[in-house]
């Protein structure tokens, strides 16, 4: 029973003690700071370029960054912001990443057996990886490991594929490949060229039966206004993209629509 | 005789497995064309001095070296320049090349001049043939001779590099054997360039015809043969330093930190060739090896030989090998092509069967800490593998993934066969990666 008193005599005397301090000398909290905060999606996925949504929202609130750098977060909450802190709101396109490749185990050649980390960035330290082009996929998943919204898959034919659907554009296995063969495009980009060597066509047709082989099809029935071939590949024209129709033209499919629709 | 010199920690003892080790170097027939590459040093890849079409005689240079760290390269054969295009280096990168239609004289362009007296002559002079004759180091690191013989700090003693740790290989020990004179000449000359006190030469107990011979040429000269307890890796550089002098190199520091210079019996006797001959390095001796070879041996090869060539040479294969391995196994590369040319630092070729490969399937660390008793740079592979696993880099950096020399005894004795040494390069990848963005 006194025990029980003299513990409740402590907490009052305690509790009054922290009130009194945090009446004193309390810090005032930043309430932008804190407004914004609660906007920030919490991905920490580092896209709007800086360390953590923290850091970002920080940043916001003196003023410094712009509220459209962050893709993960919705157009409201951006719109929110840009009021709070009084700046302009830049329009932002939503973009995705792609992974540049058609080569799955379907389509590629091996050219050795591996039998090591599954990485692909300790892959490539073996002979620059098992694949027979040498800028293929290697389908190890150094890009779906880091990304958190869970938007790359690694397909059961061994190749990345991202969900443009889930992808938030963070920019996190663009870094990761160690075979660069991930962009960020636009969302609104009707279709895509899945290939990345800069090889020959013959050459790449040994190895792979989904490369782009520059044979011109897309662009003598669309003219290079729309997509053009540089350097034995289709590049298609960012601002003038052709429609989805294309792809049904590209004898190898590696002309194909963002979510690798269409084609063969 | 007893090797009374200091043991450098861990290390390991694979089979050694030297199949060709009683088979005298024999010189290999020309071959039809050379595929060589302007790129078999560390460094700037040589200059292009010749064009498509171009005739071209033995020994006649072909690409001069781009700056300080680079090297030249020397024609192997008489012919004609057929393609200036590019060539598969065993680590899988594509590398500038030239290929070469031998014209079947092998007829020889007017060598350097012999510097017989090389006793007396200029240090200067000897260094400026070094340079030109494009020696680099022939025991893998393929570091340019001339940047090594030009030390900026002082150098006391030189460390003759005759151990030949790598299982199978056994191209440095007919070197030792069948061209004593020549190697010790060559001992004698970079110590006398270097101006060091004490040569000490570092050969391995398991090859005492070579020993024996050694020691017999060395004797009255400033040459001390040291015979060294066979222990996998004594062939690299600090530890080799450290067995025979006792010093140790500072982590991230160089032979000359310490005092020595080290340099690989074949190199040296290279410079013998360069300096007393005139030879340019064009051709080299490469052991070609494994269960499924015929004939395993060791062959005189000209530098830009396809690897295809050498199994060739060797009479074939019995069975369908299951690995090809470009230098020793320990720490050579596996490769996947055979249209990959000798290269200067191409000391062997050893095929495995499949029955000498394990498909693993690599397992949870199991904390025994044999890979840290085997790692010769007294490093934690168990922990750093882990580390590296986790992506945690900065934190590999500190726990000095950089020192380690990818010898492989972390992998040969791990029992849950982990890929220790790929986990390591992966570190050391990462890590050279942060230390570049640090840079700016």
């Amino acid at each position: 029973m006194l025990g029980a008193l003299i513990f409740l005599l402590i907490g009052i005397v305690v509790g009054l003690a922290v009130a009194l301090v945090v009446k004193f000398f309390g810090v005032q909290g930043n309430p932008l700071l804190e407004q914004i905060s609660e906007l920030m999606p919490g991905a920490n996925c580092g896209g709007c370029g800086y360390a953590g949504c923290a850091s970002y929202a920080k940043a916001l609130a003196e003023r410094e960054a712009r509220p459209g750098a962050c893709p993960s977060m919705s157009k409201e909450a951006a719109h929110k912001i840009a009021v709070l802190t009084g700046m302009h709101e830049e329009e932002r396109e939503p973009m995705t990443a792609v992974v540049l490749c058609s080569g799955d185990e379907d389509k590629a050649s091996r050219r050795a057996g591996y039998n090591g980390v599954n990485n692909c960035r300790d892959a490539v330290l073996v002979a620059q990886g098992a694949k027979s082009c040498s800028y293929g996929c290697l389908g190890l998943g150094a890009c779906a490991q880091v990304c958190q919204f869970g938007a790359i898959e690694i397909t059961e034919h061994h190749i990345a594929v991202v969900h443009p659907e889930l992808c938030r554009a963070c920019g996190r296995c663009v870094a990761a490949c160690p075979k660069h063969l991930i962009k960020l495009v636009p969302k609104s980009m009707p279709v895509q060229v899945f290939c990345s060597s800069p090889e020959r066509g013959a050459v790449k047709l040994k190895y792979c039966k989904g490369a782009c082989i520059g044979c011109g099809k897309c662009v003598r029935s669309l003219g290079s206004e729309h997509i053009s071939l540089v350097g034995g590949m289709a590049v298609v024209n960012a601002e003038n993209p052709p429609s989805a129709e294309i792809t049904s033209l590209c004898p190898t499919g590696a002309l194909r629509t963002l979510d690798r629709r269409g084609g063969k | 005789m007893i090797a009374n010199y200091l043991h450098f920690y861990g290390g390991v003892h694979p089979a050694e497995d030297k199949l060709a080790k009683g088979n005298s170097i024999q010189v290999a027939p020309l071959r039809e064309t050379y595929l060589v590459p302007l790129q078999m040093h560390i460094g700037a890849p040589a200059k292009l001095l010749v064009a498509k079409g171009d005739k071209v005689l033995r020994g006649q240079m072909i690409g001069e070296a781009n700056g300080f760290v680079s090297a030249p390269v020397h024609s192997p054969t008489s012919g004609v320049i057929k393609d200036v295009t590019t060539a598969l280096n065993p680590t899988g990168a594509r590398i500038p090349a030239v290929l070469l239609e031998s014209d079947g004289e092998d007829k020889a362009c007017e060598m350097l001049e012999p510097i017989k007296d090389w006793q007396n002559a200029e240090t200067d002079v000897l260094r400026k043939r070094v340079g030109e004759a494009g020696v680099v180091g022939m025991g893998g690191a393929s570091f340019p001779a001339l940047v090594k013989l030009s030390p900026s700090k002082p150098v006391d003693t030189l460390i003759i590099n005759g151990v030949e740790c790598e299982p199978c290989l056994t191209a440095d020990h007919r070197l030792m054997l069948e061209h004593t004179e020549r190697v010790i000449t060559g001992c004698l000359i970079v110590g006398r360039l270097l101006n060091v006190k004490e040569i000490k030469f570092g050969i391995e107990l398991n090859k005492p015809d070579a020993l024996a011979k050694l020691q017999e040429v060395a004797k009255g000269t400033k040459v001390q043969i040291c015979p060294l307890h066979v222990r996998y890796p004594q062939g690299a550089e600090k530890q080799l330093i450290y067995a025979l002098t006792g010093r140790k190199v500072p982590s991230g520091g160089l032979p000359m930190d310490v005092g020595c210079v080290v340099q690989n019996v074949a190199s040296v006797a290279v410079t013998a060739e360069a300096i007393c001959d005139g030879k340019p390095l064009y051709e080299r001796i490469v052991t070609v090896t494994g269960r499924p070879v015929v004939n395993p041996g060791n062959w005189l090869v000209r530098v830009g030989t396809r690897l295809a060539d050498l199994i060739r040479l060797a009479g074939g294969v019995k069975e369908d090998p299951a690995k090809i391995i470009s230098g020793g196994p320990m720490m050579g590369f596996s490769v996947y092509s055979l249209d990959i040319p000798v290269m200067k630092n191409t000391s062997g070729l050893v095929l495995l069967s499949r029955s000498e490969i394990v498909q693993y399937q690599s397992k949870s660390c199991l904390h025994c800490g044999r890979c840290n008793d085997a790692c010769p740079m007294q490093l934690m592979p168990s922990l750093l593998s882990q580390i590296i696993e986790s992506g945690k880099f900065d934190m590999a950096e500190q726990w000095h993934v950089m020192d380690c020399i990818e010898c492989g005894c972390c992998s040969y004795i791990c029992p849950a066969q982990r890929p220790l040494v790929q986990h390591m390069r992966r570190g050391k990848m990462e890590v050279t990666a942060i230390r570049k963005a640090r840079k700016g």
